[in-house]
């Protein structure tokens, strides 16, 4: 028996592991929060800790959430086409606070010319239309580690 | 470099929140800022919201912290929701009624996944709490599990415990059995717009009738304090030397702030009453103590792993197996020390 090991539900992992925490957040105005549901959903069941904060954020309330929960990832759900305008301003903030480590993620409609600009800015991945849950899943795993 | 508890106590938020961190994955580095800043810690009301699932309770927390922001307190929010027992994640979602509170620094609100805890709160809630107690936020707002009947732990951490009911969850019979509404300290009708509120509030009030039930926490001068004859609810009964408080009945409807003044009055009124009546001490002693059993546990725990070998320990449980050894039987075994092995 390892020590210090608590009775456990089966198939639970131990209290003491270090949880993956992830905002699911949507900035801006569209009302359309059934992918960010959806991812919810799917890191949920790969063990994560989800804060989920619903629709029309503002890049401030996003930041100030990031902060209080300390989580490791945030994930942006932008359908609205206004990516360019909220993600530099999310990543401006999240820094100014000092959270550096944060690691973000963007799902929704993006288009391909716009992806290198975000990976400039520090935006670790894009997710379009189609994207299996499984690869999101993998990639946060990747880059909290 | 300043530690992550002496920045917590100049007031830096993203330290406070990497401490909770620790505090929550119960690290070397969080047991350590607990005990510095214990001290400081001790001067916050505590405020419990318990009920359902869907009864509005992070709509009432959100109501509730936006009142206590108009007074000028500090406002901490702990808000737990249940772990998944077969993955461990969780989907953290109070947040989401809580909109109204964003880009206020006097609010700090953190979710906590329960991480396989029954009781409606996680296990590293109470240190949590603490560590917000200590940070000098005045008001404590921890909301539980969407509870069932049993999830009670909460009247054990929280000064004050608001139990938060809604039209159309049971009738008079779900009123009278054991377990949740016997911790409230104030009985929240909310949602109270909708049909069936008279009658979820008859129920209460009935159930109030038949006897008020909190008092039995309470030991006063050696004794359990008898019932007291009828008193208008949220007072206390007088003329007697032992003050028994009755839980008032607050309808609310959350949504748009109706009846959050007289719930945040009855708060008050019963921070008040606890100090009065010397109940506070009472509460904030029991809790303690519970505190320091704990922490004992996990510590003879450890060190009975330290000096029971695993194989040793493995041997034992497959004796019990065998039904060779009862559980009792091999408790002994283990910890005499010289218990010999059939």
């Amino acid at each position: 028996m390892v020590k210090g090991q608590t009775t456990l539900v089966k198939g639970q992992t131990p209290l003491s592991d270090k949880k993956i925490r992830v905002l699911v957040a949507k900035p801006g105005l569209d009302g359309h929060d059934r992918g960010a549901k959806v991812v919810a959903r799917a890191l949920r069941d790969a063990g994560m800790e989800v804060i989920y904060t619903g629709l029309r954020q503002t890049p401030e309330m996003i930041a100030e959430a990031a902060l209080q929960e300390d989580v490791d990832v945030v994930g942006l759900s932008i359908l609205s086409g206004a990516h360019m305008a909220l993600a530099p301003r999310v990543m401006d903030l999240l820094r100014a606070n000092g959270q550096t480590n944060v690691k973000v993620f963007i799902g929704g409609i993006v288009p391909d010319e716009d992806i290198p600009r975000l990976m400039e800015l520090g935006i670790t991945g894009v997710y379009g239309p189609g994207t299996s849950t499984e690869d999101i899943v993998k990639d946060i795993k990747n880059a909290v580690k | 470099m300043m530690s992550l508890e002496e920045s917590v106590l100049q007031g830096d938020r993203l330290a406070l929140a990497r401490l909770l961190t620790q505090i929550e994955n119960d690290t070397s580095d969080g047991r350590i800022a607990l005990d510095i800043l214990f001290p400081h810690a001790g001067k916050a009301h505590l405020i419990g919201v318990t009920g359902a699932p869907g009864t509005g309770k992070s709509s009432l927390v959100n109501q509730l912290a936006l009142h206590f922001r108009r007074q000028s307190k500090r406002v901490a929010i702990v808000a737990v929701d249940p772990s998944s027992p077969f993955t461990g994640g969780a989907v953290l979602g109070d947040r989401v009624r809580m909109k109204d509170l964003s880009g206020d620094n006097g609010v700090f609100i953190r979710s906590m996944a329960s991480r396989g805890s029954i009781g409606g709160l996680a296990r590293t809630t109470a240190n949590a709490v603490q560590v917000f107690d200590a940070a000098g936020y005045e008001i404590i707002l921890i909301e539980t599990v969407g509870a069932g009947q049993s999830e009670v732990d909460i009247a054990k951490l929280a000064h004050t415990t608001l139990v938060v009911e809604a039209p159309g969850l049971g009738d008079d019979i779900q009123a009278i059995k054991a377990g949740i509404l016997e911790i409230a300290d104030i009985l929240v009708v909310n949602k109270a717009d909708r049909p069936g509120a008279e009658n979820a509030e008859k129920a209460l009030k009935s159930m109030l009738d038949l006897g008020h039930p909190t008092q039995r926490v309470y030991i006063h001068h050696g004794s359990l304090a008898p019932a007291p004859l009828p008193v208008e609810e949220g007072k206390e009964a007088r003329g007697s030397e032992m003050d028994v408080w009755v839980p008032p009945i607050q309808k609310t409807i959350a949504a748009d702030g109706k009846g959050i003044d007289e719930l945040v009055q009855h708060i008050a009124r019963h921070g008040e009453y606890l100090k009065a009546s010397g109940d506070w001490a009472v509460r904030e002693r029991a809790r303690l103590e519970s505190e320091v059993e704990a922490a004992l546990q996990s510590a003879l725990m450890d060190q009975f792993h330290e000096h029971v070998p695993e194989d040793r320990f493995n041997k034992v449980v497959s004796q019990v197996f065998d039904r060779i050894l009862s559980p009792g039987e091999a408790v002994k075994a283990l910890t005499t020390g010289n218990g010999r092995l059939k």
